[in-house]
């Protein structure tokens, strides 16, 4: 089965790389999903998983925000931040759901508000990816 | 001359103190170590954001992007990287002589530029000064994570794209070596010239170029940004080795100079002692 190589990397350092059949990404238009042998194209990323294909296992890695390079033989994705499923912290999720939740509820200001949805999406997110209900 | 015993106390302070600047060495060569490889992690992403960036600047010529136009200078921000503490050598003096000597050539009012300070230093001598202070960030830790400063970052480019200023240039310490830091003033805002660095593959874009742009060219100033913080902590750590060796090499020379004197003194207060006796027992005779 042909293969194609995913980067995940991160102003902290690198987060993934391995060979997968496949790569599912939520971008700014819709998913995406990126086989071997792809066009070269970049398209930015919202908040939410990539879905990463091996033979008979799927991996899930949560993003926020960067973008998506693909190459031919290579996908390289430029995240603020972006956590595998196995290192998320459950209940500092958790919490920051909570906080950005009850921030929503008492912030009539309109930044704030903002701020505390991304938040709110952004622990969602991680939430998600743990319990790997995607 | 001085006592035997201030001598003592003299040598014992010294050693002391000579103790806790050796301890301080050791620490700030153990960061110093961790904050190159934090440094050396973060060079993947900044040269593959500044790879895409270039060729899709390289790809179309007509970008229309306000951040990478030039715009007629009204204000201009001074974004400054100093440290918490001192007992860093000339680390944060060499920066804030850099800089203010800088704006005095640039500017004749305070009204004509901020800065955006980062660590206590800067804050503190800026507000000496005078000067205008629109953001600044201290307390930040020895091992700076991206979400540390995602903060100062994203005010410092949001306030260029609604235009409080209209220029960023950026002022820090790059580590060359342990025992060298060079004080380095780069510019930016706006990206004007963005080089390639490696292959640059001509990409579709989705949804397009404007668009990713949009997304990119934000995320791309502030990661100059921290790219810049990480050099910084790792020279300052550098620095405060450095500054930490001498003090203790200074500190052993005292000893030593401090340690002749007082068996000096210690012998001819025995010579005295003895040509008292036998002046005494000639005395008897």
């Amino acid at each position: 089965m042909k293969t194609i190589t995913v980067n995940i990397v991160t102003p902290d350092g690198p987060v993934y790389d391995s060979e997968v059949s496949m790569v599912i990404a939520v971008t700014a238009t819709g998913e995406m999903g990126v086989l071997p042998g792809h066009i070269p194209t970049v398209a930015p990323l919202g908040i939410g998983a990539i879905r990463l294909k091996k033979e008979n296992s799927t991996e899930l890695v949560a993003v926020n925000g960067g973008f998506l390079e693909i190459r031919p033989e290579k996908v390289t994705i430029l995240a603020q931040s972006a956590e595998r499923a196995t290192d998320i912290d459950l209940a500092r999720a958790q919490e920051s759901a909570k906080r950005a939740e009850s921030l929503l509820q008492a912030n009539k200001n309109e930044i704030d508000f903002k701020r505390a949805e991304l938040a709110l999406k952004r622990a969602m997110n991680r939430i998600n990816v743990y319990e790997g209900n995607i | 001359m001085a006592s035997l015993r201030d001598i003592k106390t003299r040598i014992t302070s010294t050693k002391k103190t000579s103790q806790i600047t050796r301890a301080m060495q050791m620490v700030s060569a153990s960061k110093l170590s961790r904050a190159e490889v934090n440094a050396k992690a973060f060079v993947p992403y900044m040269e593959k954001i500044q790879d895409v960036v270039a060729s899709i600047a390289a790809g179309s010529s007509d970008t229309s992007n306000p951040m990478m136009i030039a715009r007629p200078v009204k204000k201009t921000a001074y974004l400054v990287i100093t440290s918490d503490r001192g007992l860093v050598g000339g680390y944060n003096s060499n920066i804030l002589r850099t800089v203010t000597s800088r704006i005095r050539e640039r500017h004749t009012s305070n009204d004509d530029f901020v800065i955006l300070s980062v660590g206590r230093k800067g804050k503190e001598f800026f507000t000496k000064q005078g000067m205008t202070i629109l953001e600044s960030a201290i307390a930040l830790p020895d091992h700076p994570t991206f979400s540390d400063i995602k903060e100062i970052t994203r005010k410092a480019v949001g306030m260029f794209s609604d235009g409080t200023y209209d220029e960023v240039y950026m002022y820090y310490n790059h580590f060359v070596s342990a025992i060298q830091q060079e004080v380095t003033e780069t510019k930016v805002l706006p990206l004007t010239d963005i080089q390639p660095t490696g292959s640059t593959a001509s990409y579709e874009f989705d949804p397009s170029a404007e668009a990713i742009l949009e997304v990119l060219l934000p995320q791309y100033a502030e990661s100059l940004i921290f790219g810049a913080l990480l050099d910084g902590k790792a020279s300052e750590h550098a620095a405060s080795m450095t500054a930490m060796k001498s003090a203790t090499d200074n500190a052993s020379d005292l000893i030593g100079g401090l340690t002749l004197q007082y068996n000096r003194a210690r012998q001819a207060a025995i010579t005295q002692e003895i040509s008292e006796i036998v002046g005494g027992a000639a005395a008897l005779e």
